[in-house]
């Protein structure tokens, strides 16, 4: 499995999440200018740019916590739909991982990861609770499951996000900016997991700031800047050898410091 | 004093103002987080009509309310609470469930707008976080939003309740003999017992009151969902 990360876009499954000329405005503000992005199974893709590019955005159009105008975005095959039942249930299968969090406050962190699987799975709570239990090992925050989500470290809790969405059995992870909200000494804890799971062969789309994990992790890199798809190309490639002005000068902006 | 108390009977008519109290108060919270829930829900008719609602209701005194519906739904819709046949206390017990309704649908505004503002105490990621799981609408609501929402909301439902507590007095306006009833009796047959008329009726609501408010700073320091 590791082997093909070495080798990026050879070994390609089917496509999973396909966008076609999607565009997108926050009032007179062209956040997502005709996006066409064709992520495959199996695929890590890394989405990067400065802040107010719009990868935001992408990340959450594509289950829909953001609407947008125009194009289409499908996931196997089968087109967005735009709200009810149906926008539940693909949501269900699409893993999303927030900046904050966002794990529910008023609920233990087993029954965070429980949550999913029994009211929308219609899983069975002992079924569930092993399952979940299993998840928080994973990630290495099972010895906190009885505890509350604010009394747990930022790493812990995006940890517990991770192994929450994980529970559902997704068939695509989106981290927005996973890492942007912890402390420096954290991320890699985080980090850490998302490799693994890369390394599992999970299909990911990830807007993050951390040029390192792109460069171990990602098959892709995407790099948008005002809205657009400025470049796309394998990590060492987009490292080493950017080819627009405007990939040229924020990579330049990182290395000075 | 406790001559006055027995000779009036006020224990019997506070018990009622709990009465009326206790039972509007559970139908006011039904009815108002059904109503927060139209406000809540992402369809704009039934916003419009939890925000008439609530705007009609809020805004129309409390006596009006409860006389419409002695006058209006009783006297001239006909409608009626309790069987009539066989009945010596009927007018007594259809006069209570007049005034409960009257009390329900009135606070029932006030609780929709005190569990909206605990809604206002959630972050928006909550229900994104819940919704990205797969749960629906409904789902999201009974497991993630409420939940949080009356905790945070517990203040403000508190102040509701005392409120009730209070606005039950206004029962008297359609025959209910409650505290307000015999206050106005002892005022009229024992004109000696002066200011301890008053002091009796306002020391019995602050014994009603109190707990509540203390209650609720309890449970709301208690329950407070930490972030």
């Amino acid at each position: 499995m590791t082997d093909t990360r070495e080798s990026p876009g050879t070994d390609l499954g089917a496509p999973l999440v396909v966008l076609e000329d999607v565009n997108k405005h926050f009032g007179d503000l062209h956040v997502l200018k005709d996006i066409n992005l064709t992520v495959h199974e199996g695929e890590v893709v890394v989405v990067i740019g400065p802040s107010g590019s719009g990868k935001s955005t992408l990340c959450r159009t594509i289950n829909r916590l953001e609407s947008y105008e125009s194009g289409t975005i499908t996931i196997h095959g089968d087109e967005l739909p735009s709200e009810g039942k149906a926008l539940a249930r693909l949501r269900a299968d699409v893993g999303m991982v927030f900046q904050s969090f966002n794990l529910f406050s008023h609920k233990t962190i087993l029954e965070n990861v429980t949550m999913g699987p029994i009211k929308v799975r219609r899983k069975k709570a002992p079924e569930a609770k092993e399952r979940a239990m299993e998840l928080l090992r994973r990630v290495g925050v099972d010895h906190q499951a009885e505890k509350y989500p604010a009394q747990l470290s930022g790493g812990q809790q995006q940890r517990v996000a991770i192994a929450r969405s994980l529970a559902m059995d997704p068939t695509v992870m989106l981290f927005d900016e996973p890492t942007s909200a912890l402390d420096p000494e954290m991320i890699n804890e985080v980090l850490d997991v998302m490799t693994s799971l890369a390394k599992s062969g999970m299909t990911m789309i990830v807007v993050t700031h951390e040029m390192g994990f792109a460069r171990k992790a990602a098959d892709r890199v995407v790099f948008m800047s005002d809205g657009a798809i400025v470049e796309e190309n394998t990590p060492e490639e987009f490292f080493t050898n950017p080819q627009s002005d405007r990939a040229k000068d924020f990579l330049g902006k990182l290395l000075t410091h | 004093m406790l001559e006055l108390i027995e000779q009036f009977d006020v224990i019997g008519a506070f018990w009622l103002n709990i009465r009326l109290a206790a039972v509007s108060f559970v139908l006011a919270m039904v009815l108002g987080t059904v109503v927060a829930i139209l406000r809540l829900a992402p369809v704009s008719v039934l916003n419009w009509f939890g925000a008439t609602y609530v705007t009609l209701l809020r805004n129309t005194p409390l006596t009006l309310i409860i006389v419409f519906a002695n006058l209006g739904l009783w006297l001239q819709l006909g409608i009626e609470f309790v069987p009539r046949e066989d009945n010596p206390n009927f007018i007594l017990e259809n006069n209570f469930w007049l005034a409960v309704l009257g009390l329900t649908v009135y606070h029932a505004a006030f609780i929709c707008e005190a569990i909206r503002s605990g809604v206002n105490t959630i972050p928006v990621g909550q229900s994104e976080a819940a919704r990205s799981i797969g749960l629906g609408f409904g789902q999201s609501l009974r497991e993630v939003i409420l939940p949080q929402a009356f905790r945070g909301g517990i203040t403000p439902i508190g102040n509701v309740l005392i409120a009730l507590i209070k606005n039950t007095t206004v029962a008297v306006a359609i025959g209910n003999r409650e505290i307000a009833y015999q206050m106005r009796n002892m005022m009229e047959f024992r004109p000696d017992a002066g200011i301890l008329i008053f002091l009796i009726v306002a020391i019995g609501f602050v014994i009603l009151t109190l707990p509540v408010g203390l209650g609720t700073s309890w449970l709301s320091a208690k329950l407070a969902v930490k972030r």
